[in-house]
């Protein structure tokens, strides 16, 4: 019952975290409340036994992505002041539609008979021995991969962001 | 509910919810940065499905495929922001009303 109740507060939290995100009115805030987003997102994992998972999340996300943006939005002195905003029409236009797609997700997911697992009391899935077991017999050559594009990644970045010379 | 432990439902429905939110960001916004957050967003919407199947299945190929997201994600992230610094330096904004030369 109580990891029902905890399920609960991270879900609250982590949508009224998201529609911080897309409401609030500067960008330092939607950053912030991103990153508190994530860390629920987090605690998801950890509800769900995919405790690797969970700290590889918040090490990427909250770690490296959200400590990117938010020196993105400081050099880019973006402020409340510099926001540009739509028009009110497109406003509701854009809170219509995303509510239209909420309500077509939910239909479907509610005509569609699911087959209802029942989780496992003691799972060891996500531990990291089993995932990087997986990660490293089955799916070695898309790890090996992924390095390349990390590596492309980093060179992008670094040629889309040098000053021109003229 | 029948069964007192979260069902898997809840977590489709959550997982909706936050993708939806999402889409609505992309659609309200008109900062680029934001747009971008809102695609994070999404992405780990999708992630937390996944992370759910796999736990209610008892499969670990799932948490695999997040990793792989996660991946994906941090390279889109890392390109996305130089393309915005290196926008911002050319027109002074990031406004995406104001980059429509390739508008039809």
């Amino acid at each position: 019952m109580s990891s029902q109740l905890i399920f609960y507060i991270l879900s609250a939290l982590s949508i009224v975290s998201a529609l911080f995100v897309v409401f609030s009115r500067s960008p330092i805030y939607s950053v912030l409340s991103l990153i508190v987003c994530f860390f629920s997102i987090a605690g998801h994992y950890v509800m769900l036994n995919a405790q690797f998972l969970a700290i590889v999340h918040i090490i990427v996300y909250a770690g490296a992505i959200m400590v990117l943006m938010l020196f993105t939005v400081m050099l880019l002195n973006l402020n409340k002041s510099t926001e540009p905003h739509k028009t009110n029409l497109t406003k509701i236009m854009a809170i219509v539609s995303g509510g239209l797609l909420m309500l077509t997700l939910l239909a479907s997911i509610k005509a569609e008979k699911l087959g209802v697992y029942k989780a496992p009391e003691v799972s060891d899935i996500g531990y990291v021995q089993n995932v990087g077991m997986k990660l490293f017999t089955d799916f070695l050559l898309p790890f090996e991969i992924s390095s390349v594009l990390f590596v492309s990644a980093m060179i992008a970045a670094v040629v889309l962001a040098k000053k021109e010379r003229n | 509910m029948e069964s007192p432990e979260t069902t898997q439902n809840w977590y489709l429905l959550l997982s909706t919810v936050l993708f939806s939110i999402g889409v609505m960001g992309v659609l309200f916004r008109r900062n680029a940065l934001i747009i971008l957050m809102c695609i994070e967003l999404m992405l780990n919407a999708v992630n937390l499905l996944l992370v759910s199947f796999s736990a209610y299945s008892g499969n670990t190929e799932g948490q695999v495929f997040v990793f792989f997201i996660m991946v994906v994600a941090a390279a889109e992230v890392a390109v996305g922001l130089a393309l915005m610094v290196s926008i911002y330096r050319n027109i002074g904004s990031i406004d995406i009303n104001v980059l429509n030369k390739l508008k039809w």
